[in-house]
């Protein structure tokens, strides 16, 4: 193996590892706030790269219906339970916040589908589009969960991932797409051709990761919700909701998933279930982290993207299980090495 | 001259599974005013508080403000204005004294107060210490600081009703001195305060009501100047000599 491959490698490594950093990050950051391991995370992955392909083609993407279907099932549960706790009075208040949004962004991108819009715009309506889709998962799968044990709540994410597997099939097909990349460029450094594509990866990886850690240790939402994560009764003895840290980590979740399927689009073919696999490297990099640390889990999925991209080089067909193997030697690390915070008192 | 009834509690009841811990429990925390209760261990105290919180769950009236507080959830309740210090603290352990300062206020941030910062000094005023510690962890201070930092932290909602659940617990005596003193000086903030102390002496000295519960019944309520000088009290919570506390 000479220089040269090894920094094509590397830079396959770092493009993956960039999104499997992102995605790390949204796992964390759901399960600290709600204990829920969101298995269904890479499938705001494939639901990003399909809408976007749509828009490409100016078709109304199938994630319009999904957004549809999950906003009526929310309003559905919500109308249930406010009828039987006897708040009727708040029910069209409530209503309207579900299904209002949702619906304005449907009209918006039927209107808009045919269009032809600039990549940009393009790119604009799929995040709008998928983006509601973790707060809604959260408040029909999750919220009424919220008592239940860790495993119960596993066991719902692993249904809802076969049932948004499923819906993505029938509104999307078996086809796979590969959207056009975001510039043509080419960069020619130290003989090394980096593309256009990578270099978007990078930036815009770098730049939202950069806008968490701000959000996170500077602002008091951010702190809001990681104090709910790591003590959720002090958190609402100061007044912190748990079911809006929940929603709002939801939706987080779903911005950072739909983001790394428009990033990737470019670079892989995505299928309807694709997600499944980027999003369990993901979680592999956030088990690096402990499902606690961010720095942790994204050096994490880091070493996953390495791992991936030359084991690809050379034993190609095995490269998910060098990947997945990985995880038993994590595993032992973590368990050896891992410091236990003691609660209070 | 009637004073204004902020929290009236009627006939409650809080059991643990079949455990009753609480029957029939009623009181009431006039605007203003401090008042105590006291009682050996495991009478409810706690439960009480926890109670009136909403982190557990009640039957009976709870009204706050002339406002029913049943159904009313944890974050409600202290957007409301009611906040607790409870037995165990929930301080946020890996975060700094002054993240925790600033959650303290998160309501009033999530209204638009632009005053935080100022009610930050204040408290910062208060417990010069936690001023010296604002970038440690909430989890490497020593145990006085740390009830300094829950005490700030439930400060910084600017609570209508503070209700304190051993705030002296395990401080040495000069410490627990000042953190009375603080805690009466608080009253002429306008902050009313439900306060449990074990140390039932000093309880009394800074309380204008008292409430003596035991086995989750209410056995003596009155003045608190009255208590003091009540001979089961003296003989059951203030030891020989307790007379003269008053
Ligand atoms: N989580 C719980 N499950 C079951 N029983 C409980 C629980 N918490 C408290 N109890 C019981 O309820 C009763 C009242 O407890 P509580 O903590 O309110 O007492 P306390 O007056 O605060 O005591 P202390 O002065 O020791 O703090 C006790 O008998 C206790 O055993
Ligand atoms: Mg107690």
């Amino acid at each position: 193996m000479d220089l040269s491959t090894i920094l094509i490698l590397s830079q396959d490594a770092f493009t993956s590892g960039a999104i499997y950093a992102l995605l790390s990050l949204a796992l964390i950051l759901v399960f600290g706030v709600t204990r829920v391991v969101f298995i269904p995370q890479g499938e705001f992955v494939s639901y990003g790269a399909l809408t976007l392909a749509s828009l490409q083609l100016g078709v109304v993407p199938g994630t319009v219906w999904l957004l549809l279907i999950l906003a009526c099932l929310a309003a559905i549960m919500e109308t249930v339970r406010l009828l039987l706790s006897g708040a009727v009075r708040k029910l069209p208040r409530s209503l309207a916040v579900i299904l209002g949004p949702p619906l304005m962004i449907a009209v918006l991108v039927k209107v808009c589908a045919p269009m032809h819009l600039a990549l940009g715009w393009q790119i604009l309506l799929t995040m709008l589009l998928v983006m509601p889709m973790g707060p809604l998962i959260y408040r029909v799968a999750f919220r009424p969960l919220a008592d239940a044990s860790a495993l119960v709540l596993l066991i719902a994410a692993v249904a809802v991932h076969f049932v948004l597997v499923g819906l993505g099939l029938l509104f999307f097909g078996a086809e796979g797409v590969r959207t056009p990349p975001f510039s043509d460029a080419q960069l020619t450094l130290a003989g090394l051709n980096i593309s256009g594509q990578s270099l978007w990866v990078y930036a815009s990886s770098f730049v939202f990761i950069g806008l968490l850690a701000w959000f996170f240790s500077k602002t008091l939402y951010g702190k809001a919700l990681r104090a709910v994560a790591f003590n959720r009764n002090g958190a609402r003895l100061v007044g912190i909701s748990p079911d809006q840290a929940g929603t709002l980590s939801f939706a987080l979740a779903s911005i950072i998933g739909c983001l790394s399927g428009v990033l990737i689009g470019p670079i892989t073919t995505i299928y309807y279930d694709s997600g499944f696999l980027i999003g369990l490297k993901g979680f592999v990099g956030a088990i690096f982290g402990g499902m606690a640390s961010y720095p942790l889990a994204a050096a994490g999925a880091m070493m996953v993207g390495f791992s991936e991209s030359f084991s690809s080089f050379w034993l190609s067909g095995y490269k998910d299980v060098v990947v997945f193997t990985m995880i038993i030697p994590v595993l032992l690390w973590r368990s050896l090495s891992t410091i236990h915070y003691e609660e209070e008192e | 001259m009637m004073a204004e009834r902020l929290l009236s509690v009627r006939d409650l009841h809080v059991s643990y599974g079949k455990v009753e811990a609480l029957y029939g429990t009623s009181l009431n925390v006039d605007r203003g005013t401090i008042v105590s209760v006291i009682g050996p261990n495991g009478a409810g105290k706690s439960t009480l508080l926890n109670a009136l919180m909403g982190v557990l769950p009640s039957r009976g009236t709870v009204e706050f403000c002339g406002n029913d507080m049943g159904g009313v959830s944890i974050e409600s309740r202290v957007a409301k204005g009611l906040c607790l210090v409870p037995e165990t603290r929930e301080l946020f352990a890996q975060m700094t004294v002054e993240d925790n300062l600033e959650l303290g206020a998160f309501t009033r941030y999530r209204r638009g107060d632009k005053n935080i910062r100022k009610t930050l000094e204040m408290v910062y005023s208060l417990f010069t210490r936690l001023e010296q510690r604002r970038t440690q962890f909430a989890g490497s201070l020593s145990g006085g600081e740390r009830q300094m930092l829950a005490l700030g932290r439930a400060l910084m909602s600017q609570p209508t009703l503070l209700m304190l659940d051993e705030p002296s617990l395990g401080l040495a005596p000069l410490i627990v001195k000042e953190i009375l003193h603080t805690i009466s000086d608080l009253r002429s903030t306008g902050v009313s305060i439900l306060l449990i102390e074990q140390n039932a002496r000093a309880a009394l000295q800074i309380s204008d009501y008292g409430y003596v519960l035991e086995n989750g019944e209410i056995a003596l309520e009155g003045l608190s100047s009255q208590l003091a000088n009540n001979p089961r009290v003296i003989e059951s919570y203030l030891g020989i000599g307790g007379g003269e506390g008053s």
